[in-house]
């Protein structure tokens, strides 16, 4: 299976336009992405502004063979959504969705062992690569530029907030991909840095944690092992209470290793370079190319 | 969303985990009538959404029911501070009268999500009522935690396994066999994060009771248990978390900070929270408006940053993306005046329609200094409170 940042074929089919959905599905053409076909159960037939809608994934699949399915479903219907993609063969399932119950997660986490899928979210900002002019997400089309590094973080907005940085510093990203702020979800920051390091065009990376799970260390693992690129990591929540839930539901400091001392602790021995603050990131960046 | 030990008490016995007898009172006479009804001794239990209320005088044992009325009396209408609420003082409406136990042994039992192992995870250790991470500290040995995979459910064998590791005898390894799996089912059924049982106990007659519970539901879940909405005690949370709560703001009061701060995205809104510690001053809470706010929120949220009396500045930092700057500022303006409060503000506006919410921001008579970027916000922020 190809990695997102280097397949041959991107049309996306859009699951899930209600008022956001169909905001930011305009978006992601406006920005250039091929949008094939919309789901939705009750509109079959109808189209959004000349795109296609079904009333199954199954039949949309039929009719226009994507490759990336993106939902913006409501979180009581949107782990149904996610199986609907992966049984109908979609390999790349972005999940824009906030607040999906755990239990819902658990199951789709299970469902989706072994089978042939990259589920991408769900609570994330989806992915965008500016060289190919494509964005599966909402991530701004207007404050990315086209360059060498790659993004990855956990956050929406922080993730915009290290692009403009970068981008201000005349920095482009090769991609920038939000694995999402839920404690349960597929994509991981190993899966994705995996991807960097194989990926031809990124030459160093950009990596945004925070507190809560164990996310970041397992990072830190396979960065001493396995990747040669520098990388620049900043981890957000050093001010946060111990037990609250920092609006993502996987925010939350439960015990010593959720800290954001111990993360940024186990990524610097790690090698990689800490920006203290993280409006520093851009900056500590450019020390290093 | 959290349960009061009585509430989840219900639930383990209509699910027929054996308690104790026990019954709310919402007054002394009324504790008094219930423990009179025990004929014998019994617990009085402050119903605070706190762990730790045996050490900090919320747990009373009564010899008789005048004692019982009597430490009803005291708890009723005050507050109760433990180790675990930090500052927190919660308020004691109701206790919880319970039929005391003569207790042989305390375990440990609890049903959680461990979210490494993506899958549920039940944790057991013979060192009851002290709390799992000392025990974990002190008695690592003492725990074992046995694994779930949701599609099959509490293996049998896994718990064979446990039972004779503690070396059970047979009555009381099969009563904890029960225990397990109803624990499980409630655990699955009712979208909890945690169930907690701490102590169970081994009580006179070899039987294993639930002397304390404690439950938290999946707040995303709660859609489908309108059943359990219901049980919310709006009182246990401060006024500013629970009007949060009303108009979707996920707003954490934090005590000691002095600036106020509004952001949109939970990632940047604990970036903007560090930023400020960087800049020599304390933030005063965590405020994510929310990736789509309506100018209505913002108002709400403005007033909340305002209600809290610590807040002498207010840093706004938003990414317009769904959210467009523009109706973040109506929003802020609004709030100004329909609150009548003025805080002045540092601002930081970036994204969709920012250069609009300026001008907006600009005609208003607020006291308002705008920054491009963060690092200058932060030094703006050290320029206004003379750090």
């Amino acid at each position: 299976m190809k990695s997102i940042l280097n397949k041959d074929s991107n049309k996306v089919l859009v699951q899930g336009l209600g008022r956001d959905g169909s905001f930011q599905t305009q978006k992601c053409i406006d920005y250039g992405t091929q949008v094939v076909a919309g789901v939705h159960p009750t509109k079959a037939g109808e189209s959004f502004n000349e795109i296609p809608i079904f009333g199954s994934v199954e039949d949309a699949v039929k009719q226009t063979s994507p490759d990336i399915g993106l939902i913006f479903v409501p979180a009581p219907f949107a782990s149904d959504a996610i199986i609907e993609q992966v049984d109908a063969g979609i390999e790349t399932v972005v999940c824009i969705t906030e607040g999906i119950p755990v239990n819902d997660m658990l199951k789709v986490n299970n469902y989706i062992q072994g089978k042939k899928v990259r589920l991408i979210g769900p609570n994330c900002p989806g992915f965008l690569i500016p060289s190919k002019k494509l964005k599966v997400g909402i991530i701004p089309g207007s404050i990315v530029s086209e360059g060498k590094v790659g993004v990855v973080s956990r956050s929406g907005t922080l993730t915009y907030e290290a692009i403009v940085q970068l981008t201000m510093l005349g920095i482009g990203q090769s991609a920038c991909v939000g694995i999402g702020g839920d404690p349960l979800h597929g994509t991981s920051f190993v899966d994705v840095l995996q991807m960097f390091e194989e990926d031809q065009n990124t030459e160093a990376i950009v990596m945004i944690g925070e507190i809560g799970g164990t996310r970041e260390q397992a990072a830190a693992k396979m960065i001493k092992e396995s990747i040669s690129k520098p990388v620049v990591a900043s981890i957000v929540g050093q001010t946060a209470p111990e037990g609250r839930r920092m609006g993502h539901a996987g925010a939350v400091i439960t015990g010593k290793s959720a800290l954001a001392s111990e993360k940024i602790k186990s990524l610097k021995s790690a090698g990689v370079y800490i920006a203290d603050s993280p409006t520093e990131i851009g900056l500590r960046l450019k020390e290093l190319i | 969303m959290q349960l009061h030990e009585y509430q989840a008490k219900e639930i383990l016995n209509s699910s027929k985990v054996p308690i104790p007898d026990g019954k709310v009172a919402k007054s002394g006479i009324e504790a008094k009538e219930i423990a009179s009804s025990f004929g014998g001794n019994c617990v009085v239990k402050a119903q605070v959404h706190a762990g730790g209320r045996g050490k900090a005088g919320g747990i009373k044992l009564a010899n008789n029911p005048d004692e019982a009325l009597q430490h009803a009396d005291n708890m009723i209408g005050s507050t109760l501070k433990t180790f675990q609420s930090g500052d927190t003082e919660f308020p004691i409406n109701e206790v919880y009268i319970e039929e005391a136990s003569s207790i042989l042994k305390e375990y440990y039992l609890a049903v959680t999500m461990d979210f490494d192992f993506k899958c549920p995870v039940i944790i057991f250790s013979s060192e009851g009522g002290m709390n799992i991470e000392e025990v974990a500290e002190k008695y690592p040995d003492k725990i074992i935690k046995i694994h779930v995979d949701p599609l099959v459910g509490p293996s049998p064998y896994k718990i064979r396994n446990l039972v004779s590791f503690f070396k059970f005898d047979k009555e009381v390894s099969s009563q904890l066999f029960k225990i397990i799996n109803q624990l499980y089912e409630i655990f699955i059924s009712r979208d909890c994060t945690l169930i907690e049982i701490n102590p169970l106990a081994l009580v006179d007659g070899n039987n294993l009771v639930a002397l304390d519970a404690k439950i938290t539901i999946d707040d995303d879940a709660l859609f489908r248990h309108k059943d359990l909405i219901e049980l919310f005690d709006e009182s246990q949370i401060n006024n500013s978390e629970l009007n949060a709560q009303k108009n979707d703001l996920a707003y954490i009061k934090l005590n000691g900070g002095e600036v106020g701060c509004m952001v949109n995205g939970a990632g940047l809104a604990m970036a903007t929270m560090d930023i400020t510690m960087k800049a020599g001053a304390l933030p005063a809470n965590f405020l994510d408006v929310g990736g789509s706010a309506s100018e209505e929120r913002i108002t709400e949220a403005y007033n909340i940053i305002t209600s809290d009396s610590d807040v002498k500045l207010i840093l706004v930092n938003l990414f317009g993306g769904i959210l467009r700057c523009d109706v973040a500022a109506k929003g802020i303006i609004g709030g100004f005046k329909k609150y009548n409060k003025s805080v002045p503000m540092v601002v930081v506006l970036r994204g969709t329609n920012s250069e609009e919410a300026k001008s907006i921001l600009k005609e208003s008579n607020m006291e308002i200094y705008f920054s491009d970027d963060l690092p200058s916000a932060a030094e703006e922020i050290n320029k206004r409170l003379g750090k």
